[in-house]
């Protein structure tokens, strides 16, 4: 969902909740039924995100994702922001997302809250789980 | 000897290597490699080039050009090496338009090749076009001295050969290294038997030296750095004295030694792959002793790939890497320690922090 989609959902909700008055519990509580559907829905975009990393389609040149990063690994996800010294600045995993589909792959870079973007991403950290962050680090 | 030649492949760098080819003073070389021993000979190793189709006569050209630079640069080794050792993955998916396409840009090495077989050159057609256009999928022979066995290590289980609906289905589901539904590598029971037939009447200090696509111990199971028979294989060599395996498939500077075997394995010109320790989810078994290659930069399209040229002297193996884009190193046998070791950076104190891989 794009951002301003977002916050026209979010003022809807909002209005709904002031014209409701206090009767519903609202934001702040929620049930592990919920816990249980948003993971579900993490995991779904994660799948998605494996499925495209691994697949011949996303650049131009059958190359995919995973040839060079098995299990998504040497991507490090946990060290952006970092400085990149060929692009001469502090760049984004997304940015070096793109650099791999725009090189490597010989493909499009794709827009930044592209949901395929976010897929691989989730992904990416996924696969990266558990490991602190570590901004910054070479 | 290694000095010299590290000399003179440097030399080659900064000249380029056509210049080079006619200004080097070869002969110089040629004097400082000499040996009268017969049994020190030199040959060069070319891996894992996964030559891509992308359409038609389309190919990945990256994958090509770093073949190609393989090639021309083996050709410019003075002197030539006996022979070259092709470590398999010729091509990416088994296609014959990509093994008809390696063996085209193969056919410029100026030398003879000793050819091993891959999974990406297999699993479409189960070896089939390779066995009649390449190669025998094993085999052996003899060289100053030296017995080599070539081994077809990237067989499977049959019940998961027959799983699949297509071949091409099969293949691809060989060639994703990270595959869950993967099955394990193995050499297996009938070509054991064949190797335990043709080491019989080898001299145990004859030195062997065998050539597989799969390292023939167990690092990492869930990428098949692996082989399920492994230990088979090693009990079939434990009776020599001198035994080196020089193996492909992990695209990285990687060594080891097990009880009598010593293990080197070989860059791909190709891409280079993580080490397992990089993959926190699983615990892995990369061997302590390995001095880890350069972490790979993603912007220098041939980093991280390379080739390599072993002497055997006296029936050891030095490795020498030639790595594109990073100082060249030399893995070889340490006979007071009995296992490999890099001439430069073994100790802890030389290490660069490149080679930190986290």
């Amino acid at each position: 969902m794009r951002y301003h989609d977002t916050l026209k959902h979010f003022m809807a909700a909002g209005a709904a909740a002031l014209a409701l008055g206090a009767a519903s519990a609202g934001a702040d509580e929620f049930t592990r039924a919920d816990l249980e559907k948003w993971r579900k829905e993490f995991m779904a975009v994660v799948q998605e995100g494996e499925r495209l990393f691994h697949s011949g389609k996303l650049g131009g040149n059958t190359v995919s994702c995973d040839m060079c990063h098995p299990n998504a690994s040497n991507t490090h996800p946990e060290t952006y922001p970092k400085f990149q010294k060929q692009l001469g600045e502090v760049a984004t995993l997304r940015q070096m997302i793109n650099w791999c589909i725009e090189n490597p792959l010989e493909g499009k870079p794709l827009p930044l809250d592209d949901p395929r973007m976010v897929a691989l991403e989730a992904y990416i950290t996924y696969e990266r789980r558990g490991v602190k962050l570590d901004p910054g680090k070479h | 000897m290694s000095v010299e030649k590290i000399t003179r492949r440097s030399f080659l760098k900064r000249a380029g290597a056509v210049a080079a080819a006619a200004a080097a003073p070869v002969s110089l070389v040629e004097i400082a490699w000499g040996r009268s021993d017969a049994r020190n000979f030199t040959f060069a190793y070319i891996s894992d080039s996964h030559l891509t189709q992308i359409k038609g006569t389309k190919f990945v050209s990256n994958f090509d050009r770093g073949l190609k630079r393989a090639i021309a640069e083996v050709n410019f080794m003075s002197p030539k090496p006996d022979f070259v050792v092709f470590g398999g993955d010729l091509a990416q998916l088994g296609k014959r338009a990509e093994i008809d396409h390696g063996l085209e840009l193969m056919s410029a090495l100026r030398a003879p090749v000793k050819w091993v077989v891959g999974e990406h050159d297999f699993y479409l057609d189960m070896g089939e076009y390779w066995a009649e256009k390449v190669a025998p999928l094993h085999y052996s022979f003899d060289h100053k001295g030296v017995h080599f066995v070539v081994l077809n290590s990237i067989l499977t289980y049959e019940d998961w050969i027959r799983k699949w609906s297509t071949p091409e289905e099969r293949m691809l589901a060989m060639a994703r290294l990270d595959n869950p539904q993967g099955s394990p590598f193995m050499v297996g029971d009938a070509q054991i038997r064949w190797l335990r037939k043709d080491l019989a009447g080898v001299s145990s200090d004859t030195p062997v030296v065998v050539l597989s696509h799969s390292p023939l111990y167990k690092v990492f199971k869930p990428w098949n750095f692996w082989t399920d028979d492994a230990e088979k294989v090693q009990a079939e060599l434990k009776r020599f004295r001198k035994v080196t395996v020089i193996h492909g498939h992990v695209h990285q500077v990687l060594y080891n030694q097990i009880g009598n075997i010593s293990f080197y394995a070989m860059m791909s010109t190709a891409w280079p792959w993580p080490y397992p320790v990089s993959y926190v989810q699983v615990p892995n078994a990369v061997p302590k002793l390995t001095v880890f290659m350069n972490r790979a930069d993603p912007h220098s399209e041939r980093d991280g790939t390379g080739w390599g040229w072993l002497d055997l002297d006296s029936g050891r193996a030095a490795m020498h890497y030639e790595l594109w884009e990073n100082r060249p190193r030399t893995v070889r046998f340490d006979p007071k320690t009995g296992r490999p070791v890099d001439t430069v950076y073994q100790d802890p104190d030389k290490r660069i922090p490149p080679q930190m891989h986290y």
